[in-house]
C-alpha cells in the first residue's frame, strides 16, 4: 500500500515537528491535549515542555474553554483532538474562542476518510462546514508533512483563531520544505487549460494521478486555506478554463467547494463540479478502499474530468 | 442459560482466543479493553440479560448499552458465542464492508442497541430509555457498561445527576475501572478518585466487585435489582489486557493489536488457561 512507504509523513506528524520547534522558538506557545497526545503528535513537546503542556484529559469542551482562558492571558494555546471529538466542543468554539477572538489555535487530526479502519464514528468528513459558518475564525488543511509545519508556525504567528485540519494517514510529499506558508494563498501545483482543479489535504495526490496520462493538462491549485479563500488565484483560473472541479475529503456539503462556489457564483459564475463525500457516513476500510468506494480515488476524479472536458456538462455563456 | 461458573469461565477463554485472532486479522483495534471486559460481557449475555438472540427487538429484553464503544470486539464476540451471528463473521472486524464496524454500528448489527463511540455519551442515553420504560410501566433493566475514562467527560456527570434526579431505580452502570486510558494510567491522564464517594454523594448506590470473579458479578446485580430508588454503579475492578501476560496492566495495549508472533504468545497463553480450567473440579 502507497500509504505506508517509509518516505511518507503525515500531516499530523509536521504539526508534531512544528510544535516542538515553537516551544522553543516562542516561551508562549502551549499545548493542551484531551487523552490524544500520541495520536495526535503534541507528545513531543509534552515531552520536552512539560510544564507548558496540559492534558485536559477525555474532556474536549474543558480543554477548548481552558485554551481560551490561557489565550486571554497571552499565551498561544495549541488544543489538538480528533476532528470529530472537536466539534464536541462546538458551542465553546463559537463564543468562547471566535467571539472573543481568543488566540485559540483548533488542531484536528484523522480527518476525513484516510481516517480508515476506526470507522464512521472517527472519519470527520462535516469539520469544515460546520465551522467555516463561524465569523474569525481562520481554516487551513496543508496538503503534506512540509506544508503542515509550514502552515503551524504561520498559525502560531497569526493573532486570533484558527483551524488546522489534518490527517492520519502518511502520504507523498509535494511541497518544498523551505517554502514559507502564507495564509490566504493558493498554490499553483500544475499551470494548464479547459478545467481548473482545487483541492486541500492529502486527497490531492489522487488529483495528480487522475491527471497523468490525459490527453491535456488541467490545471491544479492547491488551496490550503480554505478560509479566507484565495479569491484572486481562483477567479483567475476560473476565467481562463471557465470549469471548475473541486475535490475534497469531506461531505460535498460546506466543503472547500461549498467555499468556491459561493465565490464563483457571485463573482463569474461557471460550471462547478464538487467531488466529495455524498450525504453519507461511511465504514471502517483502508483509506485507498474508502475513497474508491466513497468516489474520490483517481479513478472517479479520472472519470469527471473526462466528462467535463468532452464538454458533455457545459454550461453556455 | 449457562449458569455453572466453570461454563462461563471456559466461555471467556473461547471468547479471549476469538479476540486475539479478531484483532490480529484486523490489524488494530483495542485488545485491553476488551480482554478486561470478556468476564463481564459473559456474564451479561449468559447469565445475567433477559435477551433473545433470535429476536433482537424482542420488546421484553433488557438494554445493553456499551458506551466505551472502543472495546466493542469483546461485544462482538459474546454476541456471536451466544448465537447472534455466524461465528465466522468476527474475522470480518474493520474491513470494508463488514457488519463489525470498527466502532459499533447499530444500523449494521441488530442486537447493538446503539452506534457509539464518542465517550460519555452512553450513560445519558441509558437514562432516556429508563425513563421511557417508566413511562411505559415496562419492567426490563437498562444496563450500561462504560469506562472510567469517560468520566472525565462532564457530560457523564450531568448523566449521574439526571439518573438520581429521576430515581432510575432500572438503570445499573457497570464502570470498567481497569485504571488506565489511551495516554497513560488514569490516575496521571486525569485523577478520579474517590469515585465511589462521588457516585454515592450523588445519590446513586455503588457497589464493587472483581470484574473478574463470576460469583462478585452476578450477585452484585442482583443485589442492584433489589434497589427502590436509586439508580445503582457497579465499580468493577478490572485488569486491562487480563488473560494475556504481556497485556496486562498495560496502558500501551489500549489501542494497538499483536503482531503474528505476539498473537501466536497470546493464543498459547490462552490454551494453556483452557486446559487448566478443564482439569479444575
Ligand atoms: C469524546 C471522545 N474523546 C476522545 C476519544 C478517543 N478515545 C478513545 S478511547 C480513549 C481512552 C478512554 O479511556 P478508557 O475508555 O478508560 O480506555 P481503556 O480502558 O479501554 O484503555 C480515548 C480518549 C473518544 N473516543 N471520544
Ligand atoms: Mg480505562
Amino acid at each position: 500500500m502507497s500509504a505506508e512507504k517509509l518516505d511518507q509523513k503525515s500531516t499530523r506528524q509536521g504539526y508534531g515537528q512544528a510544535l516542538l520547534e515553537l516551544g522553543k522558538e516562542n516561551k508562549n506557545v502551549v499545548a493542551l491535549s484531551a487523552d490524544l497526545t500520541e495520536s495526535t503528535c503534541a507528545n513531543h513537546f509534552a515531552e520536552k515542555y512539560p510544564h507548558r503542556f496540559f492534558q485536559s484529559g477525555v474532556a474536549e469542551q474543558n480543554m477548548i474553554t481552558m485554551a481560551t482562558g490561557l489565550a486571554l492571558e497571552g499565551k498561544v494555546p495549541f488544543a489538538s483532538t480528533f476532528g470529530v471529538f472537536l466539534l464536541r466542543a462546538l458551542d465553546q468554539i463559537r463564543i468562547s474562542v471566535c467571539y472573543n477572538q481568543a488566540n485559540v489555535k483548533l488542531v484536528a487530526t484523522h480527518c476525513g476518510l484516510a481516517t480508515g479502519e476506526d470507522g464512521a464514528t472517527h472519519q470527520s468528513l462535516e469539520d469544515v462546514g460546520v465551522l467555516r459558518s463561524l465569523p474569525n475564525l481562520v481554516i487551513i488543511e496543508p496538503c503534506d508533512y512540509n506544508q503542515a509545519l509550514a502552515a503551524t508556525k504561520a498559525a502560531a504567528s497569526w493573532k486570533g483563531p484558527v483551524y488546522l485540519r489534518l490527517h492520519r494517514m502518511k502520504s507523498e510529499q509535494f511541497t518544498n520544505a523551505k517554502e514559507e506558508f502564507v495564509i490566504g494563498k493558493a498554490q499553483l501545483i500544475e499551470k494548464g487549460s479547459k478545467i481548473t482543479i482545487i483541492s486541500s489535504g492529502p486527497i490531492l495526490n489522487e488529483v495528480i494521478k487522475a491527471c497523468g496520462g490525459l490527453k491535456f493538462k488541467p490545471e491544479i491549485l492547491n488551496c490550503p486555506t480554505i478560509k479566507p479563500l484565495d479569491n484572486k488565484t481562483i477567479l483567475n483560473s476560473a476565467k481562463k478554463t471557465n470549469q471548475v472541479i473541486v475535490v475534497q475529503d469531506h461531505q460535498i456539503s460546506g466543503g472547500l467547494g461549498s467555499a468556491v462556489a459561493e465565490l464563483l457564483s457571485e463573482k463569474y459564475p461557471c460550471k462547478v463540479k464538487i467531488i466529495g463525500v455524498k450525504d453519507s457516513f461511511a465504514e471502517s476500510g483502508k483509506p485507498e478502499e474508502l475513497w474508491e468506494k466513497y468516489g474520490l480515488s483517481a479513478k472517479t476524479i479520472k472519470k469527471e474530468i473526462l466528462e467535463m472536458s468532452i464538454g458533455k456538462k457545459k454550461v453556455q455563456r | 442459560m449457562m449458569s455453572s461458573v466453570k461454563n462461563l469461565e471456559l466461555m471467556s477463554n473461547t471468547i479471549r482466543e476469538d479476540l486475539i485472532k479478531m484483532l490480529t486479522a484486523a490489524g488494530s483495534g483495542h485488545p485491553a479493553g476488551s480482554l478486561g471486559l470478556t468476564d463481564i460481557f459473559v456474564a451479561l449475555y449468559f447469565n445475567i440479560l433477559k435477551h433473545d438472540h433470535k429476536n433482537p427487538n424482542w420488546d421484553k429484553r433488557d438494554r445493553l448499552i456499551l458506551s466505551n464503544g472502543h472495546v466493542c470486539p469483546v461485544r462482538y464476540a459474546a454476541m456471536a458465542n451466544a448465537g447472534y451471528f455466524p461465528k465466522t463473521e468476527l474475522v470480518t472486524l474493520r474491513k470494508l464492508g463488514s457488519r463489525l464496524q470498527g466502532h459499533p454500528s447499530r444500523l449494521d448489527l441488530p442486537g447493538l442497541e446503539l452506534s457509539s463511540a464518542s465517550l460519555g455519551q452512553g450513560l445519558s442515553v441509558a437514562v432516556g430509555m429508563a425513563l421511557a420504560a417508566k413511562l411505559d410501566k415496562k419492567d426490563h433493566y437498562v444496563f450500561c457498561v462504560s469506562s472510567d475514562g469517560e468520566h472525565d467527560e462532564g457530560s457523564t456527570w450531568e448523566a449521574i445527576n439526571a439518573a438520581h434526579k429521576y430515581k432510575l431505580n432500572k438503570l445499573i452502570n457497570i464502570i470498567d475501572r481497569n485504571n488506565i486510558q489511551i495516554s497513560g494510567f488514569t490516575h496521571d491522564i486525569w485523577p478520579m478518585e474517590p469515585l465511589k464517594n462521588k457516585y454515592e454523594s450523588f445519590g446513586w448506590k455503588v457497589i464493587e466487585i472483581n470484574g473478574h470473579d463470576f460469583k462478585q458479578i452476578i450477585s452484585a446485580v442482583q443485589k442492584a435489582k433489589g434497589s427502590k430508588d436509586q439508580p445503582i454503579c457497579i465499580i468493577a475492578y478490572i485488569i486491562p489486557g487480563k488473560g494475556v501476560s504481556f497485556m496486562e496492566n498495560q496502558f500501551s495495549w489500549h489501542g494497538k493489536t499483536p503482531k503474528p508472533e505476539e498473537a501466536e504468545k497470546a493464543l498459547l497463553e490462552i490454551k494453556e488457561e483452557r486446559k487448566r480450567l478443564l482439569n479444575k473440579r
